[in-house]
């Protein structure tokens, strides 16, 4: 009765994705350590002063000196980024499940995502800070504004993109609306919703940050951003470094963690995370 | 063994925009009939068969399935032309679906989820994911699924028309076997005489432009049937039966396809 058993495992090829796996690891990080090393010998060699570029050594110092205060900034940022990330993809779905499920809802309110969307956080942020009291609350509409969209929209397309025939079925065999959603539509949006969280992840960062540098470096719980001002002002290069690079760490591991998420629940069905199998 | 009628179509018509897909159409299948819906592409084949399942709405007339006896889930069960499986799921969730979706519960269901796989012969891939299987194997999961509910009626629009020549007699043998053993009454979509000649007990020729019955035609060869009649002077004679009735519904412009 059976037509075609499994494919005989192939062990050069497992061998040959073993080798890709690690080499993906090693690669990036043997080429940033060369990196790494030919900045700290150029700066050296050519006697740079370090209030033009630093070496990497002595951002290290500094990160170390100003440990307190740069883990303060730090998690101010995280806070923020991953809050406004969070509100991005509560808002993002349930008004996506909205658009998807009534068009009269969608054409009335999709203009407003829209110029939300178009108009830069940087130049709406300025009155979001005078009308929002707390700082923190302002900072958060803004990077949750630059965050949302992608959601909204991904999730939209995705909520439609179910397969018709699916659709057929579950009306033949009379699903009631909670176990539509629940067992098609939503598994059908998830691959699009994945896509978007990785892009909102990002796109939070970098909201985050650019709140800030439009807030300016007021009161002492501020984040990276104001670290960032505040040494540029005082001509601290290496704690701006410093800054910099705790910025980056952030997000990076916002991808890797995105990542991660995508892969875990798509990993063993949908296309986009199944490596070369066949 | 053909029994009460079991589907009546009473003067069907379906309308999409300005064309007219099926045309003022009338038939009646009883119980234990194996039906081939035999036709050109565009005759509105697929289309009668999808308003029987309720996909579509009728532009005019009556369709109407005997009422159910009451022991299963679901009367109809249907399988597409693609297998139309989720990917997300695995095999034994795919064939679990239509039971989930009636309220029935998982450790309830799970004996009949089982028997269904085995019947089509996959016990082993319970826990596969659609796409680790065959295309022959994906179209025994859908059938596991039209199956699961123990409907009386099972449609099918083309199930096997995307597959190897090999796998589709495979499939057409078991799917024979399957009808009879459940007594199933079937109503199947194709555009192959030679399939339609095999599989069924009665012929519907469809015509296009508009969609419409063009004959009906009985196959007497005794039924269920096994792959010697495939090479028997009888199979040759009544394809050839068909064929030339299916010729005489074709417009000129159609022939040569």
């Amino acid at each position: 009765m059976h037509d075609g058993a499994g494919a005989p495992i192939n062990v050069g090829h497992l061998r040959r994705a073993r080798r890709e796996r690690i080499l993906s690891w090693v690669m990036p990080i043997v080429l940033l350590t060369v990196a790494v090393c030919l900045w700290e010998f150029l700066v050296r060699y050519h006697e740079i002063p370090k209030y033009l570029i630093p070496a990497p050594s002595l951002i290290a110092e500094t990160l170390v000196r100003d440990f307190p205060s740069l883990m303060a900034s730090s998690w101010f940022t995280v806070k923020l980024t991953f809050l406004s990330l969070a509100l991005a993809i509560v808002g993002g779905v349930l008004l996506g499940a909205l658009f998807a499920l009534s068009r009269p809802v969608e054409l009335s309110l999709f203009p407003f995502a829209v110029i939300l969307q178009v108009t830069p956080v940087v130049a709406i942020a300025p009155l979001i800070l005078i009308y929002v009291d707390s700082t923190f609350a302002a900072l958060l509409i803004c990077a949750w504004i630059v965050a949302f969209f992608p959601i909204l929209t991904n999730t939209v397309v995705g909520l439609r993109s179910a397969d018709h025939n699916l659709r057929d079925l579950f009306t033949m065999y009379r699903a009631t609306p909670w176990q539509r959603l629940r067992y098609l539509l939503a598994p059908s949006a998830l691959p699009y919703f994945m896509a978007a969280l990785r892009v909102a992840g990002g796109l939070a960062l970098i909201g985050a940050v650019v709140a800030e540098f439009v807030a300016g470096t007021a009161g002492q719980h501020t984040g990276l951003a104001s670290r960032i001002i505040e040494s540029s002002f005082r001509s601290e290069i290496p704690r701006m470094f410093a800054a910099l690079f705790l910025v980056s760490l952030l997000g990076i591991v916002i991808f890797i963690l995105t990542s991660w998420a995508s892969h875990r629940v798509l990993g063993h069905w949908h296309e986009s995370e199944i490596r070369g199998e066949h | 063994m053909s029994g009460d009628p079991i589907i009546t179509m009473d003067r069907v018509s379906k309308e999409f925009g300005d064309v007219l897909a099926v045309d003022d159409m009338s038939m009646s299948i009883r119980e234990g009939e194996f039906v081939t819906l035999l036709g050109p592409s565009g005759c509105g084949k697929s289309t009668a068969l999808k308003m029987v399942a309720g996909f579509l709405p009728l532009t005019a007339g009556e369709i109407r399935i005997t009422p159910p006896k009451g022991d299963a889930e679901h009367d109809l069960g249907f399988v597409f032309q693609e297998p139309t499986l989720m990917p997300w799921a695995s095999v034994f969730d795919n064939v679990y679906l239509p039971l989930q979706l009636a309220g029935v519960r998982r450790g309830d269901g799970e004996s009949r989820v089982r028997d269904a796989l085995k019947e089509v012969g996959l016990s082993r891939f319970a826990r596969s994911y659609p796409r680790q299987l065959s295309g022959g194997m994906k179209m025994r999961v859908s059938i596991a699924r039209a199956l699961v509910t123990r409907p009386r009626i099972l449609l099918m629009d083309e199930p096997f028309a995307a597959l190897d020549e090999m796998t589709r007699s495979k499939l057409n043998n078991d799917l024979i076997q399957l009808a009879d053993f459940h007594g199933l009454t079937v109503v199947f979509v194709t555009h192959s005489v030679f399939e339609s000649v095999y599989l069924s007990t009665r012929v519907i020729v469809m015509a296009a432009r508009p969609g419409r019955l063009a004959a009906d035609m009985r196959l007497d060869a005794p039924w269920p049937r096994g792959e010697d009649y495939r090479t028997s002077p009888e199979f040759t004679a009544e394809a050839r039966r068909i064929s030339e009735t299916l010729k005489g519904t074709l417009h000129v412009d159609e022939i040569d396809h």
